[in-house]
């Protein structure tokens, strides 16, 4: 593909000034508790930016338009879900999670469970997804750079990890927070202004879809896959109960004051996010018209990138293709940071060497910047194996694995008392197992045709009741073993804290 | 140092008068009013949070359905799009921010309701 000048300008200028908000950060970030979550001042409209920031990830970005081009209708449930996960998140999750004082999803087992086992094996999964969604982002930054300047596909997702490490090693989350919330507006930017741009021309050339040809791809279940209804039913249930349980979207909100505040950030993600997917279904829509050609390839997921310069031509498409460009870097860049962060801080602490409280500050954050490192490693090297699947799809999975894990451990903690130790243990190695099995078989092996390959590409809709049924089933035969404390962890999640500081003898020394 | 004692007649048949504790301190020391209290306040936010997400994925497992098993309404048009497009591409959208809403307002008034309670006496 042709190089495109404006494009190379858009990434080289997202990528500098993702480095220089970070050093500013560097100055300010003098405690490690400013280092890991910015001091928790920030505000309920600056944290919501921040999470959509990081959230909107390459799968948003570039996947959904791909996958409405190639499969049409029945991938609109993929943005749908990943805005109502924030709302189940708000729902059952985001209050307590915040009072519990967890800063991570091992920590949140640690203090609801008081067992080590069951926060080495929430650690275990937290890098898994962490990885599992980071493979993706690295993939999109090396279509994205290939598509647009004929660069090496090792070299996109390169840029992403040179430009991540730098970030997180100079600033923390503090630069971070202020940096994603930024990011959010260039996202929404990035897409908007082509949005409006290409959709007058569309509008001024009075364009129709092909609809003769195109009538399976408009209507619902014409996506040409195996068992089209369980598929789209089983994702919406992935997305929106994965959402919970990713580790990068649960360090975020540890940046609220409050369970209160914790609650508004959701709400106004919620609204970020209803206005930004309502322009990658328009880019997929377009594809469908101008880029026919790319459905079913593994360009598809450049559509948003290549449609700009098809539609328009000459400068005007050059310019509007490096602002999307740019935004697709920024895409790739926030949400691979804020994986990054929490993969590493899970490494450093819970799975590498042993817990050192007394470790001085020095060398806890120099362990942390080994892990980030160890951290994007790893999926680098996958990244560059190649993929079967899609962006999106690959992010899908990602959250299954959230979903089939994380969310009953987050559900029944929060809000049932009875369970315990070992059930939560049983359940995270059923949903676990079982879920991870299903990505691998999807990833590794090619993919399966008939109910085989729908049970394994979608795996949530019959994990995720076994892994509850598991941790219920479990946790009432071994009743006995309540963990003592519970009922003081159920007070710190539910009361409101304005109540909770009159309350002279609820341990609030990790909140 | 001596105590002073009080030598009096135990009054074992008279009601003995109800001591004013204030909830907050049931609470506080996870009396068994205090449990009950807790128990009452995580009823009421569990059927606020479970409302609102069973509505909420209800009406898109509904949505799902009715688009993949009644093709009759498929050929409708809203401004030239049609309409199953218009429904899960756009306006779903403000639906789900309303949802959010309601959670918000719910939980928010469980706790008022509670922190209430916690200030008699």
């Amino acid at each position: 593909m042709a190089v495109q000048p404006w494009a190379e300008a858009g990434v080289v200028l997202v990528s500098v000034a993702t480095v220089a908000v970070g050093s500013l950060g560097l100055r300010r970030a003098r405690t490690t508790g400013d280092f890991y979550v910015a001091s928790r001042a920030v505000t309920p409209a600056w944290n919501a930016a921040a999470v959509s920031g990081e959230y909107l990830s390459a799968a948003s970005f570039l996947g959904i338009a791909g996958l409405v081009l190639t499969h049409g209708f029945d991938m609109l449930w993929y943005p749908v879900g990943y805005t109502a996960g924030y709302l189940i998140l708000l729902a059952l999750v985001a209050a307590p999670l915040r009072r519990s004082g967890a800063y991570t999803l091992p920590d949140f087992a640690q203090i609801r469970l008081g067992s080590t086992v069951v926060r080495r094996t929430a650690s275990l999964l937290v890098v898994l997804i962490g990885w599992l969604y980071l493979v993706p982002q690295l993939q999109g930054a090396a279509l994205a750079l290939t598509a647009q300047t004929g660069a090496p596909g090792w070299a996109g997702g390169l840029i992403v990890c040179g430009v991540v490490l730098t970030t997180v090693a100079v600033g923390g989350m503090r630069s971070i927070t202020f940096a994603q919330a930024v990011q959010y507006w260039l996202k929404l930017t990035a897409l908007l202004v082509p949005a409006v741009v290409l959709g007058a021309v569309w509008h001024g050339r009075h364009d129709r879809l092909p609809a003769s040809a195109d009538t399976g791809w408009l209507d619902p279940l014409g996506s040409g896959l195996d068992h089209p209804l369980y598929v789209s039913l089983s994702l919406i249930v992935a997305i929106c109960l994965g959402t919970m349980g990713l580790p990068h979207v649960l360090v975020r909100f540890y940046t609220n004051p409050d369970g209160r505040n914790a609650r508004r950030t959701a709400l106004i993600v919620i609204v970020l996010l209803s206005v930004f997917y309502q322009l990658p279904t328009l880019f997929g829509v377009f594809g469908r018209r101008y880029l026919p050609e790319l459905a079913g390839t593994r360009f598809a997921d450049a559509t948003v990138l290549l449609l700009p310069e098809r539609m328009l031509g000459g400068l005007p498409g050059e310019l509007l293709g490096g602002l999307v460009t740019a935004g697709a870097f920024a895409a790739f860049l926030s949400t691979a940071s804020g994986l990054t962060v929490s993969v590493a801080g899970v490494l450093s602490q819970d799975l590498l060497g042993r817990r050192a409280p007394l470790a001085q500050r020095r060398q806890r954050i120099r362990a942390f910047r080994a892990a980030a490192v160890l951290s994007l490693a790893v999926p680098y090297a996958l990244s560059l194996v190649g993929a079967r699947v899609s962006l999106a799809a690959m992010v899908g999975l990602a959250f299954a694995l959230a979903a089939c894990t994380f969310c009953p451990l987050l559900v029944l903690g929060i809000w049932w008392r009875g369970l315990t130790a070992v059930g939560a243990m049983a359940g995270l190695v059923v949903g676990g197992v079982l879920a991870g099995f299903a990505v691998l078989t999807t990833l590794v092996v090619a993919p399966q045709r008939g109910w085989t390959g729908a049970l394994l590409a979608q795996p949530a809709a019959w994990i995720v009741p076994l892994t509850f049924a598991t941790m219920l089933g479990v946790s009432l035969a071994t009743r006995s073993r309540i963990p003592a404390g519970v009922g003081r962890v159920l007070v710190r999640l539910h009361v409101p804290e304005s109540m909770i500081s009159e309350l002279p003898s609820i341990d609030r020394s990790s909140g | 140092m001596t105590e002073r004692v009080r030598l009096t007649h135990p009054r074992t048949t008279a009601a003995r008068p109800v001591q004013a504790r204030p909830p907050a301190r049931e609470i506080d020391e996870l009396t068994v009013l205090g449990e009950l209290y807790l128990a009452s306040l995580m009823r009421s936010q569990r059927r606020a949070a479970f409302g609102v997400c069973l509505g909420a994925v209800g009406l898109l497992l509904v949505l799902a359905v009715a688009t993949a098993e009644f093709p009759g309404w498929r050929e409708l048009t809203v401004a030239g799009i049609r309409l199953p497009w218009v429904l899960v591409g756009f306006a779903i959208y403000p639906v789900l921010v309303g949802f959010g809403g309601i959670a918000v307002r719910a939980a928010e008034r469980n706790e008022r309701e509670f922190a209430a309670l916690m200030r008699e006496r």
